[in-house]
């Protein structure tokens, strides 16, 4: 039972869908029992017998390569594995594989009369190859990596942007504790950008030097400005002072007549480096979706109104952008519903309550450099001149004011579809505990263990260099905890918020573990 | 004077030559070794007559099992088919170049859905009686200005195991038949000098509806999906594939340049087409819808399968195309591809974005310009005029109507 089935799946590559073919090809053949298959199959029990014995797979094979005096010349194309890793029963196996297998391979030379010259190619059992040491070698890796990366810049000649404009950036900034934290995630997005960039930051209070050493590290071409007044304390005042820095550097783009793409790059945005791609589809002035990470999460009444709100009925991560028909024409705009944080917004850079956008974001939209010149031949009817806003007393909400028709913004990203970048304004606040100057000085002796690890009685003395190590853990868990200002509360809490938008606390419980 | 007259036609030709490069900067055109074969017109060049065959060998055969139009030996459906309202089909068998018998050999399917070709030689041989008896034309070549579609395993020795199907060759009755099979390796019993390789078939529409943007970058060195040891018949490995799928898994898994392994993602069609180099290595038998795959993704195949005959070779340059690598240099793949210089490399994509290149691979319904079966066409129309000895004097036989096995004369 088990030889004719061993047989079977030694001849018949189908035995174990159709296994009637088996019988079906031999009756086919019309070979009888031979002799020669008679003994092969008792060479065949046999050796399954001295297989059960000894425990690892003897073949029939060895039979061959020890009884069989004219070896068929070692045959081209076989070559013994090198250290083939494994158990005896590769070992057997590695002897076996030496000897050709099949007598019939005599065959073939004989059997045509055509002058057909017997094939380089051997039937058979061939031997696994494998190289002494079968791992990865990092030149080749590097090589590798130079390769994919000249074929991914042709690609990108062949098939992305042709004449790509320069991007022109709009920051409005100032000096606060988290500035180097933000400012320094935009420049990094800025220096990955691969086309021109020409960066106008806008400093509240003047121009200072701690920002003009940050900026300095970019090795970007930078035009820093300082703005007369000083941030305010309340939001919304701090909104209204951000639109006017942001019209000053406008201004300067009009001036200095620069050419390019304007975006605006709040330095507490998250850009994703597809934004700078697809803003280079604008012709005159675009807009993109921005993902609002406008999270609450601090005491537990209020937020939790709002939470179980979110989970009941599932609402999408709140997006700011262009809304289309099925057309792709623009037809509205998705603007932040605030109503769910009503009276829970914050008003004060210190509050613990939720920091809300505004209706719609500066930093959703995106001008043609030319739309703020003077005199550009082709600049549409539809739009205001710069000038015109100067005099303007009411405040100025959105780049929307600049047009008289506001229809004509283009949609990006797939009409609004893909979320390009993502809004989240987190300061920090006069409670936070966070060390000036992000210097622990003297060093923290106190080690305080954490929830869920059990720390033993008495802990053994560390070297000196675990001992680095753990205050460097601890400058990060301090950091940590001051850099999302509700974080404090809502991780002691534990609560699983499973909204679709990214969670900046689950970031910091992370780094908290 | 005649001198000048040469420079100045030469100058014009090169002229000419060098403004048809400039104006398809991503593609390049594919030259085969008889000049820009792959968009020759066949029409007009031969003339096929086809047989008419009882529906027993062709119609009712695909009735019984419609699985048959979408396996990868489908091509001789599908060539049937285009002949039928081809204009190179001919009425009148006297002006015909060739001859077609529309016979469906490869679609008696397991329930897995595998061919079993045990049954294919009596029903080729009872055919070939049918229209020997019925009409002159065999016996005045005995098969020599004749085509048959064979798209199995090893064509025309109509076995799936190589073993058996060098024991059997070729079916004697078709040994000067023009042979149109996938199989191909040089010097192999079932490859005929004069046959011509096909590729397998590959549904165009379902390649077609996981096409990607083609700036999406390619960021993987190497791809592979599917088996490198075939347990249920070879569990030790050493017989399928000769022992280079499974040396390609011990060599390379644990390399992350290499994205190898046997899943079957649902993103298989997408991943080709992020990736610079298929591998497309021998299985039990060294043709695979692979190189298709990989020619239609522009993914550059690797092609590890010693002295394989690739499909259309006189038209299509594949040493330009693709990069063969020796099942014994299997080891030092990542040297192979990594020391290929990157110009080398882009001008292979170059030839690969060539979309005759592309149309060359595939069995579209209906059939368009440039596609394989008017390649079929032309590798026909280059064979001919017949040579004169094809044509048999009165009495002389070169055929044995009785050779091979003994179960193979039974009648079908």
């Amino acid at each position: 039972m088990k030889l004719s089935a061993l047989q079977q799946s030694y001849t018949n590559r189908r035995s174990n869908s159709f296994r009637a073919a088996g019988g079906l090809d031999s009756s086919v053949d019309g070979s009888g029992k031979s002799p020669a298959a008679v003994f092969w199959l008792v060479l065949h029990g046999l050796c399954c017998l001295i297989s059960l014995v000894l425990g690892f797979r003897f073949s029939r094979l060895v039979f061959f390569l020890f009884f069989s005096t004219a070896s068929n010349g070692g045959t081209s194309g076989l070559y013994p594995s090198t250290p083939f890793l494994g158990t005896t029963a590769d070992i057997a196996g590695s002897l076996s594989f030496q000897a050709n297998s099949s007598p019939n391979l005599e065959l073939p030379p004989n059997r045509t009369a055509g002058g057909i010259s017997s094939s380089r190619v051997v039937v058979g059992r061939h031997g696994i190859r494998i190289r002494p040491w079968p791992h990865p070698n990092p030149d080749e890796v590097m090589k590798a990596h130079r390769i994919i990366e000249r074929v991914q810049r042709e690609q990108k000649l062949q098939f992305g942007i042709k004449n790509p404009r320069t991007v022109i950036v709009v920051t409005p900034t100032y000096v606060r504790t988290f500035q180097t934290l933000h400012l320094t995630g935009l420049m990094h997005s800025l220096m990955n950008v691969p086309y021109d960039l020409i960066w106008i930051v806008v400093e509240a209070g003047g121009t200072t030097n701690e920002t003009a050493s940050l900026l300095a590290k970019s090795g970007l071409r930078t035009i820093h400005i300082g703005f007369d007044k000083r941030m305010p304390n309340s939001w919304e005042d701090r909104h209204r002072l951000e639109a006017q820095m942001r019209l000053r550097a406008l201004r300067i783009v009009r001036e200095e007549k620069l050419d390019g793409i304007v975006m605006f790059g709040d330095d507490s945005n998250m850009h994703s480096m597809e934004l700078f791609d697809e803003i280079q589809k604008v012709t005159w002035i675009g807009a993109v979706s921005v993902g609002i990470l406008a999270h609450s999460g601090n005491t537990d009444e209020l937020s939790s109104v709002v939470h179980k709100k979110a989970e009941e009925e599932n609402l999408p991560p709140p997006v700011q952008g262009p809304a289309c028909n099925s057309s792709e024409k623009l037809v509205g705009w998705h603007i932040f519903n605030s109503l769910p944080y009503v009276g829970n917004g914050a008003t004060y850079i210190d509050d613990r309550a939720t920091v809300l956008p505004r209706k719609l974001e500066w930093s959703g939209f995106v001008l043609n450099s030319r739309l703020l010149w003077k005199e550009a031949e082709d600049r549409p009817e539809w739009v205001k001149d710069l000038d015109k806003l100067d005099g303007v007393s009411e405040e100025i909400e959105s780049p929307l004011s600049l047009l008289k028709d506001p229809s004509m913004v283009e949609p990006l990203g797939s009409c609004g579809r893909k979320v390009l970048l993502w809004w989240l304004r987190v300061e920090a606040r006069t409670d936070s505990k966070f060390p000036a100057r992000w210097i622990i000085d003297p060093p923290l002796e106190v080690t305080v263990p954490a929830k869920r690890t059990p720390w033993p009685d008495a802990p053994p003395e560390l070297p000196s260099n675990v001992k680095e190590i753990s205050i460097q853990e601890h400058t990060e868990k301090r950091h940590a905890k001051s850099r999302a200002s509700r974080s404090k509360h809502s991780s002691r809490s534990k609560r699983k918020h499973e909204s679709r938008t990214v969670d900046p606390q689950v970031s910091a419980k992370v780094s908290e573990e | 004077m005649g001198v000048w007259i040469w420079v100045l036609v030469f100058g014009f030709v090169w002229g000419i030559g060098a403004h048809g490069l400039d104006r398809h900067p991503h593609t390049e055109r594919i030259s085969g070794s008889a000049g820009d074969v792959l968009e020759d017109d066949p029409v007009g060049k031969l003339k096929v007559f086809v047989y008419e065959l009882p529906s027993k060998y062709n119609k009712k055969i695909l009735q019984k099992d419609p699985r048959c139009l979408n396996h990868m030996f489908a091509a001789e459906i599908f060539m049937h088919r285009f002949l039928l309202s081809s204009p190179v089909r001919t009425l009148n068998p006297e002006e015909a170049d060739w001859f077609y018998t529309p016979i469906y050999t490869t679609c008696d399917l397991t329930p897995n859905g595998l061919p079993l070709p045990f049954k294919s030689p009596r029903m080729m041989r009872s055919a070939i009686q049918l229209i020997s008896s019925n009409w002159p034309y065999w016996n005045r070549t005995e098969g020599a200005d004749h085509f048959f579609v064979v798209p199995h395993d090893f064509g025309a020795c109509f076995h799936y195991q190589e073993e058996k199907a060098i024991e059997r060759g070729i079916l004697p009755l078709l040994q000067r038949a023009t042979l149109v099979q996938t199989f191909g390796q040089r010097n192999h019993v079932c490859l005929n000098e004069g046959s011509i390789t096909i590729p397998p078939y590959a549904p165009p529409q379902k390649m077609q509806a996981h096409l990607i943007p083609q700036e999406t970058p390619r960021s993987i060195f190497v791809y592979f999906r599917g088996l490198f040891y075939d347990v249920n018949n070879d569990p030790e490995g050493g017989y399928y594939a000769r022992g280079a799928r499974a040396a390609v898994w011990e060599n390379f898994k644990d390399n992350p340049l290499f994205d190898i392994s046997t899943e079957h993602p649902t993103t298989y069609y997408e991943d080709m087409q992020r990736a610079i180099f298929c591998l497309c290595p021998l299985g039990w038998a060294p043709w695979s819808p692979r190189l298709v795959e990989a020619v239609i993704f522009g993914c550059i195949p690797v092609i590890i399968a010693d002295d394989i005959v690739l499909p259309f070779a006189d038209a299509i340059p594949w040493e330009e195309i693709g990069v063969f690598v020796a099942e014994e240099d299997v080891p030092n793949l990542d040297t192979i591809l990594t020391s290929i210089p990157p110009e080398v490399i882009l001008r292979k994509q170059r030839l690969l974005a060539n979309p005759s290149m592309k149309q060359a691979m595939l069995f579209p319904q209906p059939a368009q310009s440039g596609d394989a079966f008017h390649q079929i066409l032309n590798g026909l129309a280059r064979k001919l005029p017949h040579n004169k000895n094809v044509f048999l004097k009165h009495g002389e036989k070169a055929l044995n109507w009785t050779a091979g096995p003994v179960g193979d004369l039974k009648p079908w």
